[in-house]
C-alpha cells in the first residue's frame, strides 16, 4: 500500500494494455461497449440471460427494467466487481480477459460509475473525492495535494460549473446537496476521460430541482462526445436523455427502441403493459 | 457578524487547536493552584518521561480509529514485546543483545498485528472482538512464557540502546520524547499526506466508496494492524527500557487513558476523519492529570471526576468547532437564558438573535 496508486503492484494486463495501445486502434471500433452472450449465474439462479448489448461512441442508451431485472448485475460485471458466468465484453473494441479484470481495470479503459449513493466519501474534502484511487503523487507514495487542489477547481469551474455558492475544494461532500453530490461524481468521470459512464439510478432521493441538474449534467456527457448507460425508474428523465431504450426483464433484454420511433406515452403505455403481461402470466 | 464567523472558521482549521488550549487551560489552572510544583521545569520533564510510551500507543490507535476499527490489544503488545526484549537481553550473551530484543519485540509486535488483521480483513470478524480475544490470548501467553514472574534488565543502563531510546538529550530532555514526537510527525503525513492514509479515511468513512474506487480495502485494513502491533510494541520497548524491568501485567489500564487521548484529541469514533494532532496534546493532558491533582494537594481520588469532565469538554468543542456550529450554538444558547419574548420586549422589535435561525 505504501506504493504509489497510480503504479499498481501487480501490473495489470489490461490496464498495461490501455496504456500502451495506440489510439489509432480504439477508434477503430465503432463501438464503446460490446457484449456478447453474456450470462451471470448465483449458483443455479440465473441472473442474466443471453445478454446482447452495443453502446455507441456517442450515445446515451436509458436502460430501464423492474427491480430484480438484472440492471445492477449487469453494471457489476461492466465494472469489474464480478466476472459473468459466460460471455464476452467488448470496451473500445479491446476484448476484455475476466481473470484479470477488475475496478481498476475497467477505469483504465474507459469506464467510470457514477452511483445512487457511493460515489463520494462524505466526510472528505472535494479534493480527495476527485482523486481517490488516482492520485497525483511525489515519490513513495506522498499526495502532491497543491496539484490536486488546482486541478479539482479546474474540474468544478469549468466541467462540473460550480460558481461561488460557497464551494471550494476544501468543502466536505456533506456541505453538497444529492444534486451536486451527483455533479461531482459526473464531472470526476469527465475529468478522466471516461469513455462510458454508467450512471446507476444517480436522482432516487433527489428533489425535482436535483434532478434537473442531474439530467443537465448528464447533458454535458453527451456534447463532449462521449457514451453513457442511464439506469433509472423514472420514464421521464429516461426519455429526455436517451438516445435508444433498452427494457430489461427477469435477465434478459426484452426490447429495444430508438428514441425516434417511440414516443415517452408509448414508453409508458409499453412498460405498463409489459408489466399487466407479467401479472397475467403470473396469474394463469 | 459575517466577520466572527469566519474567524470562527478559521479557527476550526487549525488541527488540534482546540486541545492545545485546553492544555494550556489545564496548565494555567495547575500554575494557579500549585504554583511551586508547576513554575519549575522539573514536573515538565517528568511529563516528557513518563507520557511517550503511551503516546506513542495512542497515535498508532489514531489511525485504527481513523479508519473506522477499533484496537483493544495493544496492551497484551505492550506486555509481550516487553518480555521479548527483557529475555533476549538476559539469555542472549552477545553484546548486540539489546538490538536483537528490540528487532523482535518488534517483530512479536508485528505479528499479533498481522494476525489481528488477517481475522479482521479475510475472515470478517469485527475488529472489536478480534481484538479483545487478542488482549486476552497474547497476556495469557506472555504470563505463560514468563512463568508470571518479572524479569530484572537492570544492566540495560550500561547500552548504547537504552542511552539512544531514553537516554538524556543534553542532560535534560528524554530521548523517548523525541521519539514520540518524530513518530507523531511521520504519522501525520501518513495520515494526512500519503495515499495510505486517503484509503485509511475513505475506508472509516464508507467501505463501499472505498471498494468501488478501488482501494483494496482487505489488504489496507492488513497493513493498518500490523502497523499498530509494530508500534505498540515500540510503545512497549520505550516503558521497559526506561524502567530496566519487565512486569508481566505492564500496560494494564493502558487502554481506556489512550482511548480517551485519541477522542480528547478529536478523531471521530464513527471513523473517516482523525486528528494526530490532537492525539498529542490529549496524550499530554491525560498524562498530566493524575501528577497535577496530586500536586494541587486534593485528594488524588479526584483525578478520574476531573478526567471525566475534561474528556466530555474537549469533545464538546471538538463538535462544535469542528462543525463550524459554535456561532448558532452560542445564540442558542443566549436565546435559552434570555428567552426571545423578553428581547423583542426589551427593543420593541425582532431581534438578531430570532433571525439567525
Amino acid at each position: 500500500m505504501t506504493r504509489s496508486r497510480s503504479d499498481p503492484p501487480t501490473p495489470n494486463p489490461i490496464s498495461e494494455a490501455a496504456r500502451i495501445a495506440p489510439y489509432e486502434e480504439s477508434v477503430s471500433s465503432p463501438n464503446a461497449l460490446e457484449m456478447i452472450h453474456i450470462e451471470k449465474y448465483f449458483g443455479l439462479v440465473c441472473a442474466l440471460k443471453d445478454i446482447n448489448l452495443t453502446v455507441g461512441r456517442n450515445e446515451i442508451v436509458g436502460l430501464i427494467g423492474d427491480n430484480g431485472a438484472g440492471k445492477s448485475t449487469m453494471v457489476k460485471i461492466l465494472t469489474g466487481v464480478f466476472p459473468p458466468t459466460s460471455g464476452e465484453l467488448t470496451i473500445a473494441g479491446r476484448k476484455v480477459d475476466f481473470d484479470s479484470y477488475n475496478v481498476k481495470g475497467a477505469h483504465a479503459l474507459g469506464i467510470e460509475t457514477v452511483y445512487q449513493d457511493k460515489s463520494l466519501g462524505e466526510k472528505q474534502p472535494l479534493w480527495r473525492n476527485f482523486f481517490i484511487g488516482r492520485e497525483i503523487c511525489y515519490p513513495l507514495g506522498f499526495i502532491n495535494v497543491k496539484k490536486e487542489k488546482e486541478i479539482a477547481n479546474e474540474i468544478m469551474v469549468k466541467t462540473i460549473g460550480f460558481r461561488g455558492a460557497g464551494i471550494t475544494v476544501d468543502s466536505n461532500v456533506l456541505k453538497l446537496s444529492g444534486g451536486e453530490r451527483q455533479g461531482v461524481a459526473i464531472g470526476r468521470a469527465m475529468h478522466f476521460e471516461a469513455e462510458l459512464i454508467i450512471l446507476d439510478e444517480p436522482t432516487v432521493a433527489l428533489s425535482l430541482k436535483e434532478v434537473r441538474k442531474v439530467l443537465n449534467f448528464v447533458h454535458k456527457i453527451k456534447a463532449a462526445g462521449k457514451a453513457s448507460i442511464y439506469i433509472s425508474h423514472n420514464l421521464a428523465d429516461v426519455y429526455e436523455i436517451s438516445d435508444r431504450f433498452v427494457i430489461m426483464d427477469r435477465g434478459r433484454i426484452v426490447a429495444e427502441k430508438p428514441k425516434q420511433e417511440i414516443s415517452l406515452k408509448a414508453l409508458d403505455d409499453f412498460m405498463l403493459e409489459y408489466a399487466h403481461g407479467r401479472m397475467d402470466e403470473v396469474a394463469s | 457578524m459575517k466577520s466572527r464567523r469566519s474567524l470562527w472558521s478559521f479557527l476550526g482549521k487549525i488541527e488540534g487547536l482546540p486541545v492545545v488550549g485546553v492544555l494550556l487551560l489545564l496548565y494555567a489552572a495547575f500554575v494557579i493552584t500549585a504554583p511551586t510544583v508547576f513554575t519549575h521545569p522539573l514536573i515538565y520533564m517528568s511529563f516528557l518521561q513518563t507520557v511517550p510510551p503511551w503516546l506513542v500507543l495512542a497515535l498508532g490507535l489514531t489511525l485504527v480509529i481513523t479508519a473506522g476499527e477499533i484496537d483493544l490489544s495493544f496492551p497484551a503488545v505492550v506486555a509481550l514485546s516487553g518480555f521479548v526484549f527483557a529475555w533476549v537481553f538476559k539469555n542472549v550473551h552477545v553484546p548486540w543483545a539489546p538490538w536483537l530484543g528490540i528487532v523482535l519485540a518488534l517483530g512479536a509486535g508485528a505479528l499479533v498485528g498481522y494476525t489481528n488483521g488477517l481475522l479482521i480483513a479475510k475472515v470478517g470478524v469485527p475488529s472489536i472482538m478480534a481484538t479483545l480475544a487478542a488482549q486476552f490470548f497474547w497476556y495469557g501467553i506472555t504470563i505463560l512464557i514468563a512463568n508470571g514472574l518479572q524479569l530484572d534488565i537492570a544492566a540495560v543502563e550500561d547500552t548504547a540502546a537504552h542511552e539512544l531510546f531514553t537516554g538524556r538529550i543534553a542532560g535534560i530532555i528524554p530521548a523517548q520524547a523525541l521519539w514520540a514526537a518524530g513518530l507523531a510527525v511521520l504519522l501525520w503525513f501518513i495520515l494526512n499526506r500519503h495515499t495510505f492514509g486517503e484509503a485509511i479515511m475513505f475506508i472509516g468513512d464508507n467501505p463501499n466508496v472505498a471498494r468501488v474506487m478501488g482501494i483494496n480495502v482487505e489488504s489496507t485494513k492488513i497493513i493498518l494492524f500490523t502497523a499498530m502491533g509494530v508500534i505498540a510494541a515500540f510503545g512497549g520497548l520505550l516503558l521497559t527500557i526506561e524502567i530496566n524491568v519487565f512486569f508481566p501485567n505492564q500496560g494494564q489500564g493502558f487502554l481506556l487513558w489512550t482511548m480517551a487521548a485519541v477522542f480528547i484529541g478529536g478523531t471521530l469514533i464513527s471513523g473517516g476523519r482523525g486528528s494526530i494532532v490532537g492525539t498529542f496534546f490529549g496524550a499530554y493532558i491525560i498524562g498530566s492529570l493524575q501528577a497535577g491533582v496530586v500536586a494541587t494537594g486534593i485528594t488524588s481520588y479526584w483525578v478520574q471526576s476531573v478526567m471525566g469532565v475534561i474528556i466530555i469538554a474537549a469533545v464538546v468543542i471538538n463538535v462544535l468547532i469542528g462543525d463550524g456550529r459554535i456561532g448558532p450554538i452560542s445564540a442558542r444558547i443566549r436565546r435559552w437564558i434570555i428567552p426571545t419574548r423578553v428581547l423583542s420586549a426589551v427593543s420593541g422589535k425582532k431581534t438578531d438573535v430570532s433571525e439567525e435561525n
